[in-house]
């Protein structure tokens, strides 16, 4: 049964992955962004004096703009680790070889995603505790977390897969890399731009008698920083309903979209992998 | 065992390989020669299903490469011209990890890795990381890895190329002893010298056409047409210069004056050429010695390829 699951990809890239420096460097860098950011708050709400009060209030908005902070480190690290995935192999010269094997396409591309993924994975176990510290101080359920936690994991897929995507028609690392920013820059800074944009043209048109907007809704639904505020706060995506006059929660139709977006790529990548044959088995 | 149809392979207006036709028998060592760019490399990655050919098929022990790759990389193991290695990944987990992409057990991986290993005379290596490796290593490690999955046919491009001669020399015992394992060898090369001692066949390439395909010693009368024939005399250069020019078959005198030797080219048969030593004697020429010169491979691969050097 495990020699049915086993991905020899998956083993080596882990291997390789904790064997290099970048990785541990990597994790430091990650936790220490967290930790100065949780002492920080901590330290300047009691004004320094280690004594004094935390309202739930305040654990509550240290957990919002930790969950914002942690979504942000996620997509800011997951293409440097998804878009060498197989343009890094070509480059090395170790692709062919890799392609004359009886590996499918499918498991050379799931197992280097999901070596990815695992990396990222690790690096949210280890800023749980930092996380965790919220829990201290009270305002925050664990059920709250745990969906976070959840739509990071989808987040990570997704944006992993455009990373192997782009790494996979690409020749060169470097341009995967920057493709792979581009369509982070799209989904965390463009989409917000846009929904602003909507916002406004649907109170103008309101003001004319217009109905409900799409749009407004569909580019706060796919932004990961709107869909981490709506599940710390209900009352954003209450707002977000009034505003926009969609009903469907946020988080269904930002899940429908990543998943689509994830199946989207993979399906390109496992395709061009073996671009230079007919057939892509 | 190896059965190549009519393959083509076209990159926009440029041909690279023209109705290539090849049948080889199981066991057999065939030596691919060719220019740089006259098609070797391309016929290679297509029998290693990296590369679909515009037209035409190949067939690896009955299976094609267009319509069944998966059971072609089964049979065979591919060593490309160039390729790299994984930093911070040891021999020992280099074989295994190729172990494991052809579904070798994890029991059966580690029995024959060390068995690998000893074939290519790199047991003391097993667990130095393969980045550190030199250069004639890491082709015996890539060979190994190739055999990994004990696979019927070996692809081997230019397995021999950059290294030096004491790696060349060990790369070619290993292949000798897979000869001996029964294993059907294609290997490539630009140096035809370098193929004529180990290969059972050869084929010359050019321009994308199999221009000659043989044992070695066909291959070479086939492309050199004519001999060289050397005459030592004890004297009188001149009188043998003046009847050898009367031969049509004959071109091309040199005498060599310190050693009292003529050289020559001749274009006749075995038997015309017993005719014309004996009407040398009856003429009383003074000749007590006739050889023919081994004409060196290398200067034949450049006749042959002169052509598609000069397009």
């Amino acid at each position: 049964m495990m020699g049915r699951f086993y991905n020899p990809v998956l083993v080596k890239e882990l291997k390789l992955r904790f064997r290099s420096f970048k990785s541990f460097s990597g994790l430091m860098f990650y936790l220490a962004v967290i930790c100065v950011f949780v002492v920080g708050f901590l330290l300047l709400t009691t004004g320094f004096t280690g004594k004094g009060f935390f309202r739930p209030e305040m654990s509550f908005m240290m957990f919002t703009i930790l969950t914002i902070l942690q979504m942000a480190l996620v997509l800011f690290i997951t293409p440097s680790l998804t878009a060498g995935a197989i343009s890094s192999e070509r480059e090395k010269q170790t692709l062919n070889i890799l392609l004359t094997t009886t590996q499918s396409s499918t498991q050379i591309i799931v197992g280097k995603l999901l070596s990815s993924v695992a990396f990222l994975v690790l690096m949210l176990i280890a800023g749980l505790p930092l996380y965790s510290l919220v829990f201290l101080f009270g305002g925050v359920s664990p059920l709250q977390l745990a969906s976070i936690v959840f739509f990071y994991l989808v987040t990570v897929v997704a944006i992993g897969s455009v990373g192997v995507m782009f790494s996979t028609i690409t020749k060169k690392t470097i341009v995967a890399m920057i493709a792979t920013y581009g369509s982070i820059i799209f989904l965390g800074g463009i989409t917000a731009f846009f929904f602003f944009l909507t916002t406004a043209f649907h109170q103008m048109g309101n003001a004319a008698g217009a109905g409900s907007s799409f749009m407004t809704y569909f580019w706060a639904a796919i932004n990961p920083g709107a869909l981490m505020l709506t599940l710390v706060s209900s009352d954003m995506g209450d707002a977000l309903a009034m505003l926009s006059g969609v009903e469907l929660p946020v988080w269904l139709t930002y899940l429908i979209v990543y998943i689509a977006i994830t199946v989207l790529c993979l399906t390109i990548a496992i395709k061009k992998l073996r671009a230079n044959m007919k057939s892509n088995r | 065992m190896i059965e190549i149809r009519d393959l083509t392979k076209r990159y926009g207006s440029f041909t690279a390989l023209d109705h290539l036709n090849l049948s080889l028998n199981e066991g057999v060592v065939f030596g691919f020669v060719g220019a740089n760019g006259a098609g070797k490399s391309t016929t290679f990655s297509i029998l290693a299903t990296l590369l679909s050919p515009t037209s035409g098929d190949a067939l690896i022990n009955g299976k094609s490469v267009v319509k069944e790759p998966k059971e072609v990389r089964k049979q065979i193991g591919y060593m490309p011209d160039f390729f790299g290695v994984y930093d911070q990944l040891k021999v020992e987990e280099y074989l295994d990890f190729y172990g494991a992409s052809y579904s070798i057990p994890l029991a059966e991986r580690q029995i024959l890795i060390p068995q690998l290993l000893e074939l290519v005379n790199l047991t003391n290596k097993r667990y130095e990381y393969v980045d550190l490796l030199s250069r004639g290593m890491k082709q015996r490690l890539c060979l190994a890895r190739a055999l990994i999955h004990d696979p019927k046919v070996l692809i081997l491009d230019e397995p021999a190329s950059g290294l030096d001669p004491r790696a060349r020399v060990e790369m070619r015992d290993i292949l000798r002893n897979l000869k001996t394992m029964g294993k059907t060898i294609l290997i490539s090369s630009h140096i035809l010298p370098e193929l004529a001692e180990m290969c059972d066949e050869i084929g010359v390439i050019d321009n994308g056409k199999l221009i000659a395909h043989g044992n070695v010693a066909a291959i070479q009368a086939q492309l050199q047409g004519e001999k060289r024939i050397v005459i030592k005399v004890t004297d009188g250069l001149a009188d043998v210069r003046a009847f050898l020019e009367e031969d049509p078959a004959i071109s091309s005198i040199d005498i060599i004056d310190n050693r009292l030797e003529i050289a020559f080219n001749y274009r006749g048969t075995d038997v015309e050429q017993v005719a014309l030593l004996k009407r040398a004697i009856l003429a009383d020429l003074p000749i007590y010695a006739v050889r023919e010169e081994e004409k060196d491979l290398e200067d034949v691969f450049m006749a042959i390829t002169k052509g598609a050097d000069s397009q």
